[in-house]
């Protein structure tokens, strides 16, 4: 059984259809990209699978658990969260505080008190920084805080928006290094990503979303192979 | 000297309830966008309370906890009945609604209670007063400051220690975002309102024990007052809330103790004149919002 699986999805923005019924399955332990465009529906589906915008039809299961109409604040403590785009620290709250709320919705204490060894030991500058106003950090470092806060919730699957999106060459390794580093710590995860070449680079798999619709599917070396993928698909660069 | 202190401890009362009632605005404020005029009727409730409960033979320490407890129910009960179901509405939906809740409950107290002044019984000890080093100072001066000051310690260590605090401020900054985490919308929302009505029924007794009175509409002109300390201290900021319930307060006492007798009647006049001129030089306020214009969902 996957770990999700969804069917027939849609979203709308009033006339607006964002996406129109978009099918895919993750399994436990993948990496799973969507690659597209701006405005092929990638955050949409997203959004919609977590809540924050409303599914206009079609089915989300998490776990065995249909959660299509689940809100959003039911879905950390079930294990699933989501990174979103731009990163979207609360930058008027204190890095420590900005974790702490990343595992609002949790009530294990002892999986609380590991998820903090575990951020803390993943992003050692988030410890010494934990004082310091999530605002006054760089860019960077709010993408590991986002992901840090993410985590804290000890999530089974992880939604990553656009974590590579205006960071510095250099800082974009290190994001994807993380998302292996994650997967084999027995994370599962779905990356949004503009950056193709690294996307396919640490993926097992790829949907390709064009105007609202999954246009191409395959394994991340299919996908690579189909090299043209970037000027087809994408728009090129 | 000595006129002008005896006026900065009347300022500091007043300006301390101006920021007790800001702040309770700004608490909702900042989580919701609704600019709940219906707040100086939690001051109302609170108000016939203390007087009920005088009128039943209470003793005043266990009236005012009451006092104080009704404004919090009602303000939670007003964002379950009335705001909840606009919650999603747009910001002149919510005030439209926050004005009918207003105009309802000020009609309600004027047909079952009464359209006029009631007498509260207070302590004597409120209306005596101190000698401290040649001022006179009124014991409910003291008292307010004093409650001011325990309120807004009280308050600031829930905002920065209390999860619930530290959650009410990440909604305040990016609501969609804090869902994510788990935070329930209707939880901070719900505490959001109960915080402001505890600064709502902490403000009525200080109010009251200034004036010994309670009538259907006593809570109009300071949350007005109120209002405007909010907007002079920055929309939805809670230093700013406290900043210009405080400039305010100063303001007025200020401008009625040593304006010449010819130019009183122009007082409120002048008055907001200043707060117009502070907000031509600081538009945003004299502490802006960090995090007004955040998206919220």
């Amino acid at each position: 059984m996957p770990l999700l699986s969804v069917s027939g999805l849609q979203v709308r923005y009033g006339a607006v259809e964002a996406v129109r019924g978009v099918d895919f399955e993750i399994n436990e332990g993948e990496i799973v990209t969507l690659l597209g465009a701006n405005g092929a529906g990638k955050s949409s589906t997203l959004n919609a699978l977590v809540g924050l915008v409303p599914v206009a039809g079609g089915r989300v299961v998490f776990d065995g658990e249909d959660i299509t109409d689940h809100a959003p604040e039911r879905l950390a403590p079930m294990g699933m969260t989501l990174s979103p785009e731009g990163r979207r620290v609360f930058g008027t709250l204190t890095v420590e505080e900005n974790l702490r709320m990343g595992a609002y919705g949790i009530t294990d204490k002892a999986a609380i008190s590991a998820a903090w060894e575990r951020v803390f030991d993943l992003f050692p500058i988030l410890h010494e920084r934990r004082a310091q106003f999530a605002g006054t950090l760089s860019g960077g470092q709010q993408q590991m805080l986002a992901v840090g806060r993410a985590l804290m919730s000890g999530p089974r699957l992880l939604l990553l928006d656009e974590p590579s999106l205006g960071l510095a060459p250099k800082i974009v390794e290190q994001v994807f290094d993380l998302i292996a580093l994650l997967r084999d710590q027995g994370v599962t995860l779905v990356v949004v990503e503009q950056n193709v070449g690294m996307a396919l680079e640490v993926a097992d798999r790829g949907y390709v979303l064009s105007g609202g619709e999954i246009t191409t599917r395959g394994t991340a070396r299919e996908l690579a192979e189909a090299g043209d993928l970037q000027a087809a698909y994408l728009g090129a660069d | 000297m000595d006129l002008f202190l005896q006026q900065t401890t009347n300022a500091l009362a007043l300006g301390g309830t101006y920021a007790l009632l800001a702040l309770g605005l700004a608490v909702v404020f900042s989580i919701m966008g609704l600019i709940n005029f219906a707040h100086g009727e939690l001051m109302t409730i609170s108000g016939y309370t203390l007087m009920y409960a005088g009128a039943a033979g209470l003793p005043f320490a266990v009236s005012v906890p009451l006092a104080i407890l009704a404004a919090m129910v009602a303000a939670v009960a007003m964002e379950r009945i009335a705001f909840r179901p606009v919650r999603n509405g747009s910001g002149a939906t919510m005030l439209i609604t926050s004005f009918a809740v207003a105009m309802i409950l000020q009609v309600l107290f004027q047909n079952l209670i009464s359209a006029r002044s009631q007498a509260v019984l207070l302590p004597a000890i409120l209306s005596e007063s101190v000698h401290v080093g040649g001022l006179i100072i009124g014991v409910n001066k003291i008292v307010a400051i004093a409650a001011t000051v325990v309120m807004l310690i009280f308050l600031d260590q829930f905002m920065s220690k209390q999860k619930t605090g530290i959650a009410m401020r990440a909604a305040a900054e990016d609501f969609a975002v804090a869902r994510l985490m788990g935070i329930r919308a209707n939880t901070v929302i719900a505490g959001a309102f109960a915080l402001s009505g505890l600064l709502a029924g902490v403000a009525a007794v200080l109010w009251v024990s200034q004036r010994a009175s309670v009538d259907p509409l006593m809570g109009f002109t300071p949350v007005l007052k109120a209002f405007i300390a909010a907007i002079l201290g920055g929309l939805g900021s809670l230093r700013g809330a406290v900043a210009g319930g405080f400039a305010l307060g100063f303001i007025e006492v200020y401008l009625a103790a040593f304006l010449p007798q010819h130019m009183q009647e122009f007082r409120d006049p002048i008055g907001l004149s200043i707060v117009v001129l502070i907000l031509l030089v600081r538009p945003n306020g004299l502490v802006p919002s960090r995090v007004l214009g955040a998206i919220k969902v």
